[in-house]
């Protein structure tokens, strides 16, 4: 009794700012510390704290057009129409997501090669709606824990700041290959090769499929031969993030193109397996629908059921189906044939400016201002993002 | 062939015990089925109500010229919690006005339930003489069939309270109490706020007290589950009663309260996932207000980034606007009446069949559903004989009888009850 008593005390002192008012109060929640403003999220605040009438925010990877306003994409606005216009019922979702959903999101990431076409039709492929890129992560991450709890996983050098958190409160530890030359601008692909074939088979390694964030800078289709080759000699895990799929070339076909490099490893035996993330959020222009799907290639038929029932279970006791909204829209732009033809038109308008200021922000930097350092990398980067190369006392003053 | 992680240690789980049976029921033909298992109202015709405060709400947002799907900020859309809190909590709150309250949006129930487990298992400091041993969650026996791996995942020890008596369908409150009383200090409670579910019995207003006061006493903390506000009586602050109670009252000192709130069913809104997760601390505390909420937001970015925009902005407009809740009151009233109505027709259908036993439990219970008594078998038997599906422990959603098949679900429970005696 005596000792309980004295833990009470111990964590009353811990805990200052408790009043402690007549009434005994445990300071049961003493030891809830302060976390820091998120490292991306958190720049927003920032940003409409602050009161400069010429402010720009270069922050948070949402796309806006010309005028410096959200845009949604017409496929979109078309969808949301019929969705109002049509929607019966509110029900819920099964627990990984909304068989036409699924089906939509497989026809478009696996049947547009022969290899993919494959593994679909071998019922290979088990794929399932998830809170956009982050909550796709997040269950791949928790399936990792399970199954694969020791292997770490490499995330490149630099990456997006949410993939070592969504790692590691999964449980996962984590650690990185060398990826991008800050010096160079580029790609240190003998890096990225000597760091993966030093891991150990069961390790994961986790690479953007295209529009790297932050560089922007992506692997070329030979480098994707070399990587392919040690993931399959070194018996490494292939975890594959898609997040902004159409926003590099502006056709996702097209940027789809390093997955079937490693589908014809999988279908030849070379690669037994890979997980995908997959986002909506901003080649649909859907953020804060949070819809995007995982997907994990399995041996057989049977292994994708029991895989299923596993990712089934994960979510289930996390938050037991997945958002409705989004999921119906991207089904009506997918399974219509002019609302996805004009979605893919909405892909190349986003892919257009983006690469159009990047060329009017080089011209500028270069012709107007004379800058003496090397901005070329700006018109080879892909994607929402550039890597400035500008150091931490260039950025907002806090 | 090489190594990969799937193998034979990847089971194959069974299906979720409610989920499935909406699977197994959705393959069935034949034309007489009733879909008595998940829990969501179904109108007098047995299809989905999307409620007309919902709808009224939906064109509005579909008519705003700054409706746009941008990223709400990492704890949710601030106008839907703050709204949420009052309704929970009451509009002449003590706890808001104190600024004791710390709230986030959650996907619904489960999504909140969840980031209640995880905070708990992060930073509730466990009151056992043993520092490093895992805190106690108490659920009641039975509870929701989703709740145990809820906590269970998050790394929380989980065990039962006594509640159903199933011979006399009663509350079990002496034991109840009892458990609470041997219960390691600082153990959570998880109580239903109303409308238990399965079972659909709730404590009368004494044995509230009784209970409360037990865990108070004890120094254990309580978690309210709160997914069924307004469904029970149509009265928002009647069902929101013992956890106000609990909160206002200032006849307890718990080390915080915690609320899991959804409004899956009371706005219709299953699909889109719209909850919140309020944390009510004992004293203001503006130090930790900020470290809890915080803690909360690193969370949730680790996990979903942001939660999603539609239902958020769907059911502030519904809170807000004061037409919209005024039609909301009135939705909350056609649907908890018609499950009432419902509850009555089958009990009268029932005892003009004679169907042996005594079923006035259907009538005395509140809420979606009902524990109906019926083993396993006479369920399993009225889901293969009859095309009726509950779920296994006997448990029904009255929300799925309507005029058209009340009668049909009643001869079938008399002929499966006829057949076990």
């Amino acid at each position: 009794m005596l000792r309980q008593k004295a833990l009470f005390t111990v964590t009353l002192k811990r805990s200052n700012s408790f009043l402690i008012g007549q009434r005994y109060r445990q300071s049961t929640w003493g030891n809830v510390p302060q976390a820091p403003p998120d490292k991306i999220l958190g720049l927003k605040d920032l940003f409409q704290a602050d009161d400069n009438p010429n402010k720009i925010d270069l922050g948070v990877g949402a796309y806006r057009d010309n005028n410096g306003n959200p845009w949604i994409p017409l496929s979109v606005r078309h969808a949301e129409n019929i969705l109002y216009n049509t929607e019966k019922e509110k029900e819920y979702s099964p627990i990984l997501g909304n068989n036409t959903f699924i089906t939509c999101v497989q026809r478009l990431l696996f049947s547009q090669d022969a290899y993919g076409r494959r593994l679909l039709n071998d019922g290979r492929i088990a794929t399932a709606q998830g809170l956009s890129g982050t909550g796709s992560l997040k269950i791949l991450a928790e399936f990792l824990r399970r199954f694969n709890p020791e292997g770490p996983v490499m995330l490149p050098d630099p990456t997006w700041a949410n993939h070592k958190s969504i790692m590691q409160y999964s449980g996962l530890r984590t650690e990185t290959y060398r990826y991008y030359d800050c010096n160079k601008k580029s790609i240190n692909i003998e890096g990225m090769l000597d760091d993966i074939n030093m891991c150990k088979p069961g390790t994961v390694i986790l690479i953007h499929l295209c529009c790297h964030n932050p560089t922007g800078a992506d692997l070329k289709l030979e480098d994707w031969h070399k990587v392919i080759e040690i993931l399959h000699h070194k018996e490494l895990i292939p975890f594959f993030d898609s997040a902004y799929l159409g926003l590099c070339s502006g056709d996702p076909i097209k940027d789809l193109k390093p997955l079937f490099m490693v589908n014809k490893a999988v279908v030849e035996g070379h690669l037994p397996t890979y997980l995908l993330a997959q986002s909506f959020a901003k080649n649909m222009g859907l953020y804060g629908e949070r819809v995007g799907s995982f997907s994990i290639i399995c041996s057989d038929k049977s292994e994708k059921q029991r895989v299923n029932s596993q990712l089934a279970q994960i979510v289930r006791s996390t938050y037991s189906s997945p958002p409705c909204h989004g999921s119906k829209l991207v089904s009506i732009i997918l399974s219509n044939e002019n609302l996805y033809s004009e979605w893919l038109t909405d892909i190349k308008t986003m892919a257009e400016r983006l690469n159009s200021v990047r060329i009017m922000l080089f011209e500028s930097l270069t012709n107007k201002y004379h800058s003496d350092v090397d901005w070329s990398h700006l018109l080879t980067q892909r994607g929402m993002f550039c890597l400035s190369g500008l150091t931490r006392q260039a950025g907002p003053k806090t | 062939m090489s190594r990969g992680f799937y193998s034979e240690n990847i089971k194959q789980l069974p299906p979720d015990p409610l989920f499935g049976i909406k699977t197994r029921c959705a393959k069935d033909t034949r034309p007489e089925k009733v879909d008595l298992g998940i829990g969501a109202y179904r109108d007098d015709q047995g299809k989905p109500w999307i409620l007309p405060s919902v709808r009224k709400a939906e064109k509005l947002l579909h008519e705003s010229d700054d409706y746009n799907h941008e990223y709400l900020p990492i704890p949710g859309l601030k106008q839907f919690t703050q709204l949420a809190a009052k309704v929970i909590l009451g509009d002449d709150s003590k706890a808001i006005s104190e600024d004791r309250v710390v709230s986030v949006q959650s996907l619904s129930g489960t999504g909140s339930l969840h980031l209640a487990g995880e905070f708990v298992a992060k930073f509730f400091v466990p009151k056992s003489s043993d520092e490093s041993s895992k805190a106690t969650i108490y659920v009641s026996d039975p509870t929701w069939a989703n709740h145990i791996q809820i906590f269970e995942h998050c790394g929380l020890e989980v065990q039962k309270y006594p509640y159903w008596n199933a011979a006399t369908k009663s509350l079990r409150i002496k034991e109840y109490v009892e458990t609470i009383q041997k219960a390691p200090k600082g153990s959570i409670f998880l109580l239903h706020a109303t409308a238990h579910n399965p079972t659909g019995m709730d404590p009368t207003e004494e044995q509230w007290k009784v209970i409360l006061k037990a865990i108070s006493d004890n120094g254990h903390l309580p978690l309210f589950d709160c997914a069924y506000q307004g469904f029970t009586t149509g009265s928002l602050a009647k069902d929101a009663w013992a956890l106000r109670y609990a909160i206002d009252s200032g006849l307890y000192s718990f080390p915080g309260v915690l609320v899991c709130q959804s409004f899956a069913k009371n706005c219709g809104m299953y699909g889109e996932r719209i909850g919140a997760f309020h944390v009510i601390l004992p004293e203001h505390n503006q130090a930790l207000n900020s470290a809890v909420f915080s803690q909360l937001s690193k969370l949730i970015r680790s996990e979903i980034s942001n939660p999603p925009g539609y239902g958020a902005k769907i059911v502030s407009l519904v809170l807000s606007h004061p037409e919209l809740r005024k039609q909301w009151q009135q939705d909350l009233i056609t649907m908890s009446s018609r499950i009432m109505g419902m509850r009555k027709d089958l009990v009268a259908e029932l005892q003009r069949l004679n169907t042996p036993g005594v079923w006035t439990h259907i009538t005395q219970q509140k809420g979606m559903f009902s524990f109906t008594g019926l083993s396993p078998s006479q369920v399993q038997e009225l889901a293969e004989k009859y095309a009726i599906y509950m779920s296994g422990n006997g448990r029904a959603s009255i929300a799925g009888l309507n005029p058209g098949n009340v009668k049909y679900v009643a001869k079938a429970i008399d002929a499966v009850v006829r057949e076990g005696n």
